[in-house]
């Protein structure tokens, strides 16, 4: 949900995620939830993080409306969107190579003065 | 269920040190207001919620809490922004004290890198601004003291945040926000007005050197 926010950066999105440590837990379940954010994802970079996150496997190249009412696509797509954390690790911005680093899960998205 | 029945975070749970800012009469008098507006959301079915500025992060706890007692169940994009690391760090661990995992925690500058994405799908916008009135200066002067330095009227930040709301909230979209006499909530819910939005204060209360009113705008 995250993009570079740095000044005259065009092409920020998606960040470029560097896993030290991945954390998981459980999150309730809602089919629902899914549905209502599924359009404001996009899929390719949704599709990179997962790689990088290790929580790829059984999510399909291409994503549409209609898959949202099978089973099997909604499980795997709950425990990849909500289940798996970034612990420790970094984002970095895909255009400048700027790294925000990621500690205990919180990203520290804050910019240097000439960045602003 | 009524209102006040509704469970909110527990302060003996709750984070805080020198450096961030400790829950006090403006954070509970916000938390009441959601409390007494939370059974709304049963059928209003907000799916995204930000606070600016967690600090201990009471607040966005007792949102998470309070969503989480809706009926029936609804599962929601909740995210919390600080722009300082000592604050989310203790809104991190007092949603770890309350056994809740579904926020997302970001240490940010205002929206930050989450403006462009979050565009038009704020639900529910929580906001204790810096709202004391003192010279200009300490706005930007960092640390603590930027948990309260309003600037001139104690409306520098929330004239920052103001402008923002039309992109930022979806068309169900809300805003709660602290202010005090001095930032002249009347004024607020009526410059809004223009841009699309009602505005009601939803809870007032006099604390020991100021008069606490919860600003509630939404589109209308």
């Amino acid at each position: 949900m995250l993009s570079c926010h740095i000044k005259g950066v065009r092409n920020g999105y998606p960040f470029i995620i560097e896993v030290g440590k991945l954390a998981e837990h459980e999150a309730d379940f809602d089919a629902d939830f899914l549905k209502h954010i599924f359009p404001r994802i996009n899929w390719p970079a949704f599709l990179q993080g997962a790689q990088a996150m290790n929580c790829r496997e059984g999510l399909p190249e291409e994503a549409t409306e209609a898959l949202l009412e099978d089973e099997g696509f909604q499980k795997t797509f709950h425990h990849a969107l909500l289940e798996v954390e970034l612990e420790e690790g970094a984002l970095v911005c895909p255009e400048t190579g700027r790294k925000f680093p990621v500690a205990k899960g919180i990203p520290n998205m804050l910019l240097n003065e000439d960045e602003c | 269920m009524s209102a006040t029945e509704l469970r909110v975070a527990e302060i003996k749970h709750t984070h805080w040190n020198s450096e961030v800012y400790e829950p006090s009469d403006d954070t509970f008098l916000l938390v009441d207001a959601l409390q007494e507006h939370a059974p709304t959301w049963a059928k209003r079915r907000p799916r995204c919620v930000l606070e600016l500025g967690s600090g201990s992060g009471y607040v966005i706890t007792s949102a998470a809490l309070l969503l989480r007692q809706l009926r029936p169940r609804l599962a929601a994009q909740v995210l919390a922004v600080d722009h300082s690391p000592a604050a989310a760090e203790a809104t991190r661990r007092t949603l770890q004290a309350h056994q809740v995992s579904e926020v997302d925690v970001v240490v940010a500058s205002l929206f930050g890198p989450l403006a462009e994405r979050l565009k038009g799908s704020v639900d529910v916008l929580l906001f204790n601004p810096p709202y004391v009135p003192t010279p200009d200066d300490e706005v930007e002067r960092g640390g603590i003291a930027s948990a309260w330095a309003g600037g001139h009227r104690g409306r520098r930040v929330i004239d920052r945040v103001l402008p923002l709301l039309p992109e930022l909230l979806s068309p169900k979209g809300e805003l709660f926000m602290v202010t005090v006499t001095e930032n002249d909530p009347k004024g607020i819910i009526a410059e809004m007005q223009p841009h699309g939005f009602q505005g009601r204060i939803a809870a007032s209360r006099q604390a020991d050197e100021e008069t606490l009113s919860i600003v509630h705008l939404w589109r209308g």
